[in-house]
């Protein structure tokens, strides 16, 4: 009990992981409400001193969030407007001392179905850089998150980064969370657009809706049928249809599923209007 | 780092190498390890942000930090928040009345702090952004909000002279260690070589079971005890006829959180037990969830006695509504229904219990210190003289602290070991097992005449009142009594059952079911206004009650207020209308509205006798001792009865020395509740300093109007025409050790109901009205409320500043029982679940206070604290519906039900 390992490097990291038996720990912002005792439970290896998990960077093919990268370093990274979405969500995330504490990497591993942190990254087509003692691979988000409270990570693996390719980091983009109150709440809805407008028009576009399905979900279909059309007609033509088939909510204590899939619609448009110059309503 | 080894940790500038898990919460490193109990913990989960410190000038929460994190870093909590800042900081809290309870006063000075470093010209949405992660469930936030808006303020607080201490703002007498951070709540005291005490909790509705073999499973130095290790009566409940509860269940569980088993030991081997591998064997029974199930023909009763599950049922009948029913005008009828709500005070149960002499001492969180003493001593069979209670500061209580809950299994353990113990619950603990505000059932129907006055008023209801009575028969008593609102209703006839289910139970909240029927009541008058083309403010004033008028008890009222509090709203209505209209005129997905809601609440118990006693005394040295036993829960009775004696006394309130409460040192004054104290504790202070000040008078043979002056061994009198000197060293000192003294009690002239609950129930009632304006977002079903007008009569406003706090409080809670708050047992055991409003959920409040002088209290006071939160709920629904048309009659108002209620409505 009470076994804690705070390594300094990433390969010290990933050997004490390939050990067996351990859960990586960042913001403890999901690890510590899980449990009442006064210590965190079992072995655990803390990721916060771990040089080059945090912090943000441009490269040569867009953009890397390391792994341990607070909600808060994302508020104050200087980031295109692509990354709008993600910043607005970052604010949204509990309060400032949990965007102080809370990282990315976290948000996605912990795989809530209404984690704030993942329709904007689905938006973003980002991938999840993973690492252990046998090398390195990449996943796409939306095949990371494996279902609710579920990863692709296999035994002694690690998430090291979080990369948004330079072609999805582009466009204008906003995130909308519906809470039943303003600070430290669980969306009951959350959605994140992201617009590539080029004369008028809607060159490619991305949508995203948390907490209306086991997962996270980017509306493939959804967007395709917008694409291509004038920016100021994609709150009017989008097709509720299409997104009430894609969206599977529940019933909780926050809200009904039926209206789940209504507000989901209701915050898209008002996203992509937002987005297109139409202002609120 | 290895789990080896010291970890290094700088605190206020001060180097510690702690020998502690790395993996150990800071919260727990800094309170328990370095005895920095400035630091608050309300829920260990992020929720709360009690535990804000500054982590290399940022806040975080230190319930979430591993202690390693913390390692190498600097960090900062209130104690060590002394730069100038921080002191401006605290000194605005104290200034503003920024603190009522002060638990979590702490994690705002801190959140605050770290905003102003950054920026220290932040604006007011900087700061709620800043203060989004502290909840705070007694001020609303306004003053906390003003406070660090005003950090740079260099007004001087409000002081009084003598003899005008009743009507002055002075900042409360008992803040100062609530925002430096040594105020000491239940959970801060560590006694050396304390054991550590849990609690085995059922985690099924109803159930029966047996204990496996205890002894195998205790590991070496723990204790385990159970209801057979009790010595007293296995039963207890606030009110005696009524008592049905076991501190620890004999066989069979009738709720979740049911204590079964007492565990105790030492600390660091308590604390790692897993009591879900206690030895008990569960056999769980289906359980009665809703009140149908509980009044079906055949269901399980849950209590020998009580047939059909109906605890009791009360009842106030007058004339004949049915006749005038049928052959009026205009009729309308509701129906509601409201969850369970729970007080989510700050401050989890907490305490700690040690032997004096022969004398069991419990110093832990209450509301009714005499009442603990009484329960415990009677369950562990003991003479009341035995055990003592001091009551710890209270980090809020709402009414859910007026049952015993620890006290206990603090007294058995530390009756069984001769040891000193502690104990803190878990926020989930507090949650599942503590009493709640009862589930409401309700349904009314009301008529009025083409003139618009009430003609008649039926209501009907049942009030899930959980597995044991706690305060059942109060909320079933006082509802009938209250539902017709503060209104003239000559036929009216109301009955309210409490009823047993296998739930949380229902207890004391800040209302005792008059919420739930003001919802009612206030809902069905906007009915009965909109159908009969009345303005809905207006109908309310020409049925309110009037000096001479009869309650529909029968009671023929003085001092009544409610008139004056609409006519303070009637301009500001019209304003609100009209901006309502014009906004509404010109925007189409948002959409405003106005509603209006009265209230009225008789002060203390019901028909039933409720003394409080203050004594007061000067010793030899010259210092006038006030022992004021009524406990000061955040809502300010340390301050408003110290002022109210002070100028019965004629001296200054500084001369004032406060003791108490705790039950060896201070008279009973009651308990906390039933928005009493400033009332009855205030009256028996007024008489008392009176008294005292008579006895002055005749032995200096001075006139009325003489100042008296304490100095070090003398009272100095003097009135215009000349001076004395009481030589108080003179003097023989009495029992208590004072030369002089006076003792007084009061008791409310009330007179017992009849059959149809006619009579004279209480002495005082309060009156108040408050205005809504909300907006509705038409494509989301959001309500964000704007702006709320509070006027309140409190006969005398004895510190306005205070007054103002518990307005602003009250409406909080009212605000969240209107839309966001459903404790569901089992499911909404947190902070996180359950939602209480934040910072920026508040509306701006604008308090008018009225002063009706009421001819039976203080200076003319009449009780405030409950009150305030009445017309809140029914207030915002009402601009809900006006806004949109939704008409919501199940509580919260949820989006979800908010959305699909203005499709009904047709919208
Ligand atoms: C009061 C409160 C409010 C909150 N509000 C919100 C909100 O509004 N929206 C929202 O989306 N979330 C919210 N959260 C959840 C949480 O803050 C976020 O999910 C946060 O981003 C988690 O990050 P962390 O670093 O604290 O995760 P941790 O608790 O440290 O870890 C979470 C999980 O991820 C794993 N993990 C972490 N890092 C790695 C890694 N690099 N590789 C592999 N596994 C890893 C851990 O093993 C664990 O299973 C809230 C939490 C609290 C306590
Ligand atoms: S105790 Fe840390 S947030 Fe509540
Ligand atoms: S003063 Fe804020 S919780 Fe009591």
């Amino acid at each position: 009990m009470a076994d804690q390992a705070r390594p300094e490097t990433l390969r010290e990291a990933l050997a004490i992981l390939s050990d067996g038996g351990r859960v990586a720990a960042a913001g403890c912002t999901d690890l510590f409400p899980a449990t009442e005792s006064q210590t965190l439970p079992g072995a655990v290896l803390d990721l916060t001193a771990v040089s080059g998990l945090r912090g943000i960077s441009a490269t040569a093919r867009g953009w890397r969030i390391g792994a341990t990268t607070t909600w808060t370093d994302v508020l104050r990274a200087d980031l295109p407007p692509a990354f709008d979405m993600l910043k607005q969500a970052a604010r949204e995330i509990g309060s400032v001392q949990i965007q102080n504490a809370g990282t990315v990497a976290g948000n996605l591993c912990n795989a809530s179905p209404a984690a704030d942190g993942v329709p904007p990254l689905l938006a973003l087509e980002a991938e999840v850089e993973i690492a252990s003692v046998n090398g390195a691979r990449r996943l796409p988000l939306a095949r990371f998150i494996a279902g609710p409270r579920r990863t692709a990570l296999r035994p002694g693996e690690l998430v090291t980064a979080v990369h948004v390719p330079m072609d999805t980091g582009k466009g204008r983009s906003r995130f909308l969370k519906l809470g039943a109150r303003r600070y430290l709440v669980i969306s009951i809805v959350s959605v994140a657009a992201r617009v590539v407008e080029t004369d008028g028009v809607a060159e490619a576009l991305a949508l995203a809706v948390g907490a209306c399905s086991p997962v996270p979900l980017r509306l493939t279909e959804v967007e395709r049928a917008l694409a291509g059309r004038p920016v100021g007609e994609l709150a009017e033509a989008l097709d509720v249809g299409a997104v009430h088939a894609a969206l599977s909510p529940i019933d909780d204590v926050r809200a009904e599923a039926a209206y789940r899939r209504e507000a989901a619609v209701t915050l898209l448009r008002r996203a992509l209007a937002d987005l297109t110059g139409q202002g609120r309503r | 780092m290895k789990d080896t080894g010291a970890i290094r940790l700088t605190v206020n500038g001060a180097r510690h190498d702690m020998i502690a898990p790395p993996g150990r919460r800071l919260s727990a490193v800094l309170r328990e390890d370095l005895g920095l109990t400035g630091t608050k913990v309300g829920c260990d989960a992020g929720d709360c942000g009690a535990c804000t410190v500054l982590l290399d000038a940022e806040p975080v929460c230190a319930c979430l930090t591993p202690l390693a994190r913390a390692a190498g870093g600097e960090i900062t909590t209130v104690e060590g928040l002394t730069d100038e800042t921080g002191t401006r900081l605290k000194a605005a809290f104290l200034r503003h009345g920024a603190a009522q309870c002060g638990i979590c006063t702490p994690g705002m000075l801190m959140a605050a702090a770290a905003l102003l470093r950054r920026d220290p010209s932040s604006d007011r949405a900087a700061v709620e952004d800043a203060l989004g992660g502290v909840l705070c469930r007694c001020t609303g936030y306004a003053k906390i909000v003003d406070a660090v808006l005003d950090v740079a303020g260099q007004d001087r607080p409000v002081t009084a002279a003598t003899g005008a201490a009743v009507g002055a703002a002075i900042p409360r007498l008992d803040g100062g260690p609530k925002v430096d951070g040594t105020e000491s709540y239940g959970a801060d005291l560590f006694p050396a070589g304390a054991l550590l005490v849990r609690v085995v909790r059922s985690p099924h509705f109803a159930a029966r079971f047996a204990f496996g073999d205890i002894a195998a499973w205790a590991p070496e130095g723990v204790r385990v005890f159970t209801a057979a290790d009790l010595p007293g009566e296995n039963r207890f409940g606030t009110i005696p006829p009524f008592a049905d509860q076991p501190a620890l269940a004999e066989g069979c569980v009738r709720m979740r959180g049911e204590v079964v088993a007492v565990v105790a030991g030492p600390p660091e081997v308590v604390e790692g037990l897993d009591l879900d591998r206690f030895p008990v064997e569960w056999m769980p029974e289906p359980p009665i969830l809703t009140l149908d199930d509980a009044r079906a023909a055949g269901a399980v009763q849950l209590h020998g006695s009580r047939e059909g599950n109906i605890l009791i049922a009360g009842r106030v009948r007058c004339g004949d509504p049915g006749a005038a029913l049928d052959g009026a005008e205009v009729v309308a009828e509701v129906a509601i229904e409201t969850p369970f709500v729970e007080h989510a005070y700050i401050e989890p149960e907490a305490g700690a219990a040690w032997m004096e002499g022969g004398v069991l001492v419990i110093r832990a969180c209450t509301q009714a210190p005499m009442m603990d003493r009484d329960d415990t001593a009677r369950l562990l069979g003991l003479p009341p003289e035995r055990v003592r209670i001091i009551p710890a500061a209270t980090g809020g209580g709402f009414g859910s602290k007026l049952d015993i809950t620890l006290q206990p299994y603090l007294g058995l353990v530390t009756l069984k070991t001769g040891r000193p113990c502690r104990m803190v619950y878990t926020r989930r603990e507090s949650m599942a097992s503590t009493t709640k505000r009862h589930p409401a059932r309700l349904r009314a129907r009301a008529a009025a005449d083409a003139a618009g006055r009430l003609v008649a008023m039926t209501v009907d209801g049942d009030f899930d009142t959980g597995a044991y009575a706690s305060w059942g028969p109060t909320v079933a008593v006082r509802v009938p009594v209250h539902a017709s609102g503060p209104f003239r209703v000559p036929n009216y006839h109301a009955e309210a059952r409490a009823v047993h289910t296998n739930n949380p139970i229902g207890g004391a909240f800040r209302g005792f079911g008059v919420p739930q029927a003001a919802i009612l009541q206030e809902t069905l008058f906007d009915d009965l206004a909109i159908r009969g083309g009345f303005d809905r403010l207006a109908f309310r004033r020409v049925n309110a009650l009037r000096d001479g008028d009869r309650t529909v008890c029968g009671q023929r009222l003085q001092g009544v207020g409610i008139g004056a509090c609409l006519d303070a709203l009637a301009e500001p209505w019209r304003d609100a209308l009209a901006r309502a209209e014009a906004f509404n005129a010109a925007h189409g997905g948002v959409r405003r509205g106005v509603g209006v809601a009265s209230c009225w609440y008789g002060c203390g118990n019901t028909a039933l006798p409720n003394p409080s006693t203050i004594r007061l005394g000067v010793t030899a040295e010259g210092r006038i001792r006030l022992h004021q036993g009524a406990t000061d829960i955040g809502q300010g009775a340390n301050t408003v009865i110290a002022q109210i004696c002070a100028d019965a006394l004629g001296v200054a309130v500084a001369d004032l020395d406060l003791v108490g409460p705790d039950t060896a040192l201070t008279p009973d004054c009651g308990k906390t509740s039933a928005s009493r104290q400033t009332y009855i504790t205030g009256k028996a202070a007024e008489m008392a300093g009176r008294a005292l000040r008579a006895r002055i008078l005749a032995m200096t043979n001075m006139g009325e109007d003489a100042v008296i002056r304490p100095e070090p061994g003398a009272l100095r009198v003097s009135d215009g025409r000349g001076e004395r000197r009481i030589d108080l060293v003179a003097l023989e000192p009495d029992g208590n050790g004072y030369v002089l003294a006076a003792e007084e009690s009061y008791d409310p002239p009330t007179g017992a109901l009849d059959e149809s609950g006619q009579g004279v129930p209480y002495a005082v009632y309060g009156y108040g009205a408050q205005m809504a304006e909300v907006e509705v977002d038409m494509g989301l079903g959001t309500v964000k409320v704007r702006r709320i007008t509070a006027a309140h009569d409190v006969g005398r406003a004895i510190n306005p500043a205070l007054a103002e706090g518990q307005i602003e409080g009250g409406i909080a809670q009212g605000l969240g029982l209107a839309l966001m708050e459903e404790f569901v047992p089992g499911r909404t055991e947190n902070l996180h679940d359950y939602l209480i409003p934040t910072v920026g959920d508040m509306p701006e409040i604008r308090s008018i206070l009225i002063e009706v002088p009421d001819p039976e209290g203080p200076f003319g006071a009449k009780g405030l604290g409950e009150h305030v939160l009445i017309p809140t709920a029914p207030a915002i629904l009402n601009a809900i519906r006006h806004a949109c048309g939704a008409r919501i009659t199940r509580l919260p108002a949820r989006p979800d039900r908010v959305l699909a209620a203005m499709r009904e409505a047709g919208r």
